[in-house]
């Protein structure tokens, strides 16, 4: 692992998505630098997810590449991008776990597919995987026995099976209560600083935005490109675009710089003036 | 830098201390060797505190937390003292967040042994619930559709419809292959028997007969089991894992009559129709091997036209609205039992697929059996 390669980790170059000739997003040109927590925020409908699809080669551009290592994985052959993708791992929106198998089965499928440990070993990295993530125990639960919370959790467990060099998350904290999903968050946040890994997640938390992100890219859905790009918590104060302040202040006060005092006050004056 | 095989060496320095320490590179193409060799060392000491030294730890990934981990679990098992120095950061994070909750301790479920698997009994006592349950199913069917003839029902026509249209146009393709193909091999079954006796021309009769009576009707039942009753298992099966079953209920409206009626009815409706055509063809199936025999076209009609009679057609097409009842309820029915997942769905479209077949199959011996004794 070359953790201090000058060149950025993951490089979205000129990046066009587009259902046939409806563009979704066009000319998305930024770097993610290994180690971040890279946030992919807009609106819904703005493509967030379409992005994030497209990064994991599930949608070929129309035009316009990926780049990871320096590696154009948008042009790589199906093999390659087998072998680039097997250093990455990837928590679906609603889990993506199978559900005619075991969390354990789960877990150990990637585990005998592409490690060297042994039948014995493994069981040993699934126990430790799920510990991880708080399921320890769990092993032999269907994902339909268990809450949506821990399917997540089951999710990121199978996730970092093989130790990955990036994470991919689509929408982590979303259906989850406010502890659960900050305690998703802290997990991500510690696994990433034990790991090293860089993490790449789609989501419009703000709480967790703020939290734990380092920097991030705003999709607009109306201009149809990114608008901004950089730390959320200096967009929200100082960027020079109006929609993404409003984004990120949770569309109140278009110069206050938004501290939870003043977006109590505008949403109570609010509810007093829709009061009959 | 050491790159060594990882390896692991448990010290008991007095009576109470016990200290393992860790060496060379915790990677998983390097088998550390076996965990119970430690436990079972802990075992022979008297062992109070453990005391892991990470110190001299290479290179190091899951392998190395994951033995931690057991370790830990060990002690806490074992009441041990649980202590680790010299470990590398990541490490150390990473089994403080793996330690944080305790393991879930599943509640054991009674074993079930393989003769009471196996007991007729209890296999009686499972057959007769799942009668119950298909006619209680059957029941509610029934009430829903007497809702619909009243006029109070939720049922909507454009779904009706559009079952119509999936069920009925759209499997005429298969239903032609099928049909034309049994048609020709009835024909070819009887012709080799008549011709002994020099009455080939007879094949008409027993093509007619038999396609209207019999095979024109169970080949279509038996495609739209595996057509249509499967879809219906499906559709209604994934509606469950999408709660949109829930939504109805909670909305006030019934299942029954806004899911199950407009699928039985349009089924009742296809069907019949299906098996019409179905007919036809298997004749002209039939028709094509008597050719192939000498038989005139003509010849062939004309004989058919003989052994053609309202009471065989009849038979054909009673049956049909029966299938097609079975077909639908069997369908309808796996899929509104569906468990809420995807193998639950495919559980509910195979279950589809066997109960219906296995109906079919009885019902058809059942009322030939009755049109045989009042002698139809």
């Amino acid at each position: 692992m070359s953790a201090l390669s000058p060149q950025p980790h993951i490089q979205i170059s000129q990046l066009t998505m587009a259902y046939g000739s409806f563009i979704i997003q066009r000319d998305l040109d930024f770097a993610i630098n290994r180690g971040d927590i890279f946030v992919i925020m807009g609106g819904s409908g703005c493509g967030k997810s379409t992005l994030l699809r497209h990064m994991l080669g599930l949608i070929s551009p129309a035009s316009g590449d990926v780049l990871y290592n320096g590696r154009n994985f948008t042009r790589a052959s199906a093999a390659e991008q087998d072998v680039m993708r097997r250093r990455w791992g990837i928590s679906y929106q609603s889990g993506g776990l199978f559900s005619a198998m075991t969390l354990a089965e789960n877990i150990s499928l990637p585990l005998q597919l592409y490690s060297a440990y042994q039948a014995a070993d493994i069981a040993e990295i699934v126990a430790y995987k799920l510990a991880l993530v708080g399921l320890d125990g769990y092993q032999d639960y269907y994902p339909s026995e268990i809450s949506g919370g821990m399917c997540k959790r089951a999710a990121l467990a199978r996730a970092i099976a093989l130790d990955p060099e990036i994470l991919f998350f689509d929408e982590p904290s979303a259906g989850l209560d406010p502890i659960s999903s900050r305690l998703l968050d802290n997990l991500i946040v510690q696994l990433k600083e034990s790991t090293g890994a860089t993490v790449v997640m789609v989501t419009h938390e703000l709480a967790s935005i703020f939290e734990i992100a380092t920097n991030s890219v705003y999709l607009d859905a109306d201009s149809r490109t990114m608008l901004a790009y950089g730390d959320p918590r200096e967009l929200r104060d100082h960027s020079e675009q109006p929609v993404v302040r409003q984004f990120l202040a949770r569309g109140d006060g278009n110069d206050n710089t938004n501290n939870g005092a003043t977006a109590c006050a505008g949403g109570g004056q609010e509810l007093q003036g829709s009061n009959p | 830098m050491n790159d060594s095989r990882a390896g692991f060496q448990l010290a008991h320095s007095n009576d109470n201390d016990a200290l393992l320490t860790l060496s060379g590179a915790w990677v998983e193409a390097y088998d550390p060797g076996d965990f119970s060799t430690v436990s079972g060392q802990l075992h022979l000491g008297t062992a109070t505190r453990l005391t892991v030294d990470g110190s001299a730890v290479g290179e190091w990934d899951s392998t190395l937390v994951a033995f931690l981990l057991q370790c830990f679990n060990h002690c806490r098992e074992e009441g041990i003292a649980f202590d680790s120095r010299g470990m590398p950061e990541g490490a150390a994070k990473l089994l403080a967040l793996a330690t944080a909750v305790t393991p879930h301790q599943r509640e054991p479920e009674p074993a079930q042994d393989w003769h009471e698997l196996l007991n007729p009994l209890k296999l009686l006592a499972k057959s007769a619930e799942f009668m119950r349950e298909s006619l209680a199913f059957t029941g509610e069917v029934t009430i829903a559709l007497g809702k619909l003839a009243a006029g109070k029902s939720n049922t909507r026509f454009e779904d009706f419809r559009l079952f119509c249209y999936e069920g009925g146009p759209r499997a005429l393709g298969i239903i032609t292959l099928t049909s034309v193909l049994v048609g020709m091999i009835l024909a070819y079954l009887g012709a080799v028997q008549l011709q002994q006796f020099g009455a080939e021309v007879y094949v008409a009769n027993l093509v007619t007969i038999g396609i209207l009576r019999e095979m024109g009707v169970l080949m279509t039942a038996v495609v739209m089991a595996g057509r249509t009753g499967a879809a219906y298992a499906a559709q209604l099966g994934t509606m469950q894992t999408n709660d949109e079953i829930d939504a109805i209920t909670t909305m006030g409206i019934s299942p029954m009559e806004f899911l199950i009626v407009p699928r039985v009815l349009a089924l009742v409706v296809t069907m019949p129709l299906l098996t019409l055509y179905a007919n036809i063809l298997g004749i002209v199936g039939g028709g094509i091997v008597a050719g192939g025999m000498g038989i005139t076209p003509l010849q062939y009609l004309s004989q058919g036209e003989g052994a053609l009679s309202f009471v065989h057609l009849g038979i054909g097409l009673l049956k049909s609205v029966v299938y097609a009842v079975l077909i639908a309820i069997a369908g309808c029915r796996a899929g509104i039992n569906a468990s809420k997942s995807s193998a639950g769905v495919g559980a509910a479209a195979t279950e589809a697929v066997v109960t219906s077949v296995i109906y079919l199959i009885v019902a058809d011996a059942a009322i030939n059996i009755i049109f045989q004794q009042l002698g139809i």
